[in-house]
């Protein structure tokens, strides 16, 4: 299986692949010696340091006093662990953010794999709109979404006067917005997913009686469950992190995870264990999925470009 | 793409009339309105209303003094010092930031593909940053770059030996660096995991026949590693680059842009003027200029570096 799907950027590779043979531990060619295997553990081992300690250095402040974290020099095990700033966090702003970002973010992931997974079927199965409509589509990604901001939020102002729930600072506009912008994503990785399931399959079906949607539902989509899971969860991801619209479209109703934790920034140093909470708050659910789809991760986030 | 269509004419119901492909056509779009609906509603409209609104004088101060003012406001950005500030800012960290990545990426990655021990769990946990929510990375690092209680200043008086007490965030070289390093922490792991597929799948048959013609490290990784990993570098990199672009919730967390001015990047300026000063039409304009700018560079770097499949 060559590293780069067959897309739009598919140069020649001059190492060619034995088709299906999945290469695992490639480059077995040489021996190495000790020395090198010893130096690769420690640069495996500096590069771990490196990309957890700011994690760690987060997860600690979160459990430390405000005496230990606000400190010269920096205290490092702390003298007492504390769930205190959990407590506060979510008895103030935590709970609402939590409850909001998991409702925008959720429903805006649920509707986008909906009404993206039929597009996506249509593109790979009636090849709609031949190439066009999918670079049309893939297009949409790659425009900067603060372009978009500024006319979203004058539209918004507007909307917000034809009904007050279309408005500034509600959920329904930040899950359309999000939905919309995670479609074209939804659509190029279902697509790849479901190009790969034989058509033939389906037609079996058909014969058999069933409906156009009825085998979508029935046979596809399970056949397309794998991709469709790394897909819902990388969507969610997406939506859960976002931050620019979210803080330009609310203000203490709609509020989401980044949106609060950003908010505690202003403040010198004593609100740092509050904002550290909630950061752990925002991060743990997401390691959780990533650790469950981390076989789709190079795909997903290539759009399909990529096999990992 | 051609499925045998003649099962399925034989057993559906001729609906509508119309021949067989015009219907499957018709399904086709059928399936894929909602989301063209949606994208021009979304998507489209806001776009083309932002073009109108960048010929406008829209001041959400002055509501009553909008006016139509044709190119006026992109003459007024193409003459304005924070306009060509925030893009050379955005730029040099676009361009530091994906270089390093690339870098460090690719020497990680080198390291990492041979068989190792533990390397199931390795992997995982360097995925971790890209994961993040970039608000709690950039906090994160906010508190790292403290002064006074961060542990960076703190490491680097423990390794020197003597008292470092640098602001890193009230200077701009420093602040800049710092939003940099901020970047390449949470986006270098992107870059290793997909070089690292790319370097999985290259055929170790060239290694053999490499290393029994006596190739050292580095011929090995110029005239096989590097020309077979080609086609995935081309779209990391082209991956990163745009999400780089993009670069705003680190300067909203680390700098707000300060000292002054000094480390604006172009999302940032674009925030400023649409929801500081509200001159929405002189924002949209900015914003105009960017999607020019990043198409222009899109095509370029297309036509250097990604070849046509088919053409």
């Amino acid at each position: 299986m060559s590293a780069v799907a067959s897309g739009s950027t598919a140069a020649p590779v001059p190492a060619v692949n034995r088709p299906g043979v999945r290469l695992r531990i490639a480059r077995t060619g040489r021996r190495r010696s000790p020395a090198v295997t010893v130096v690769r553990y420690i640069l495996v081992g500096i590069a771990l340091i490196f990309f957890l300690f700011p994690i760690i250095w987060i997860a600690g402040i979160s459990i430390k006093l405000p005496a230990d974290y606000l400190s010269n020099p920096p205290v490092w095990i702390p003298s007492e662990i504390t769930f205190r700033h959990y407590q506060s966090v979510m008895a103030e702003k935590g709970t609402l953010a939590l409850t909001n970002s998991l409702v925008i973010a959720g429903i805006a992931t649920l509707i986008s794999v909906l009404v993206g997974s039929l597009a996506a079927y249509s593109l790979a199965r009636f090849n709609t709109g031949g190439r066009h409509l999918g670079f049309w589509l893939i297009s949409q990604r790659m425009l900067p979404p603060v372009v978009l901001v500024i006319p979203i939020f004058l539209l918004m102002r507007e909307a917000g006067k034809i009904h007050p729930r279309l408005g500034i600072d509600q959920h329904l506009p930040l899950i359309a917005l999000y939905a919309v912008f995670n479609l074209p994503y939804v659509i190029w990785m279902m697509r790849s997913y479901f190009t790969a399931i034989p058509a033939e399959i389906e037609e079996s079906a058909m014969i058999d009686g069933a409906t156009r949607l009825g085998v979508l539902a029935r046979i596809t989509l399970p056949l397309a469950l794998p991709g469709l899971v790394a897909t819902t969860t990388f969507a969610f991801i997406f939506a859960w992190t976002e931050f620019l619209f979210a803080v330009v479209l609310t203000r203490t109703n709609a509020v989401t995870l980044p949106v609060v934790i950003a908010g505690f920034t202003g403040g010198q140093g004593s609100n740092w264990g509050r904002a550290c909470a909630l950061s752990v708050v925002a991060t743990a659910p997401v390691f959780i999925l990533v650790l469950l789809v981390q076989r789709h991760f190079v795909r997903g986030l290539t759009l399909g470009a990529v096999r990992g | 793409m051609a499925t045998t269509t003649p099962v399925e004419s034989s057993t559906m119901p001729r609906a509508g009339g119309g021949s067989f492909a015009a219907r499957r056509r018709r399904t086709g779009w059928f399936m894929a309105a909602p989301t063209i609906v949606a994208i021009l509603v979304l998507g489209i409209f806001p776009l083309l209303y932002s073009l109108a609104l960048s010929f406008q004088r829209r001041d959400l101060q002055h509501p009553n003094e909008d006016q139509f003012l044709g190119l006026g406001n992109y003459a007024t950005a193409l003459a304005d010092a924070r306009f060509w500030d925030s893009m050379f800012n955005t730029v040099l960290l676009v361009v530091g930031g994906v270089t390093l990545q690339f870098i460090l990426g690719l020497g990680l990655a080198l390291v990492v593909v041979d068989e190792l021990r533990g390397k199931r769990f390795i992997i995982p946990l360097l995925m971790l940053p890209v994961m993040m929510v970039p608000v709690v990375v950039a906090l994160g690092w906010r508190l790292l770059w403290d002064s006074q209680f961060g542990a960076i200043n703190h490491i680097l008086s423990f390794i020197l030996r003597r008292d470092i007490d640098i602001t890193w965030l009230t200077n701009k070289w420093t602040a800049l660096f710092a939003i940099l390093v901020t970047d390449v922490w949470q986006w270098t792991p992107f870059m290793f995991l997909i070089l690292l597929a790319g370097l999985s799948s290259l055929n170790p048959e060239l290694y053999e026949a490499a290393a029994l013609d006596g190739a050292g490290w580095w011929q090995e990784l110029r005239e096989i590693t590097l020309p077979g990993l080609a086609p995935v570098i081309a779209v990391a990199i082209i991956f990163r680059a745009l999400d780089a672009f993009k670069v705003f919730d680190q300067i909203f967390m680390l700098t707000q842009g300060q000292p002054g001015t000094s480390t604006e990047t172009i999302s940032w300026y674009i925030y400023q003027v649409g929801y500081k000063f509200f001159s929405m039409g002189y924002a949209a304009a900015i914003s105009y200029l960017l999607v020019i700018f990043l198409t222009v560079a899109a095509m370029i770097y297309a036509a250097l570096f990604l070849r046509e499949e088919r053409s």
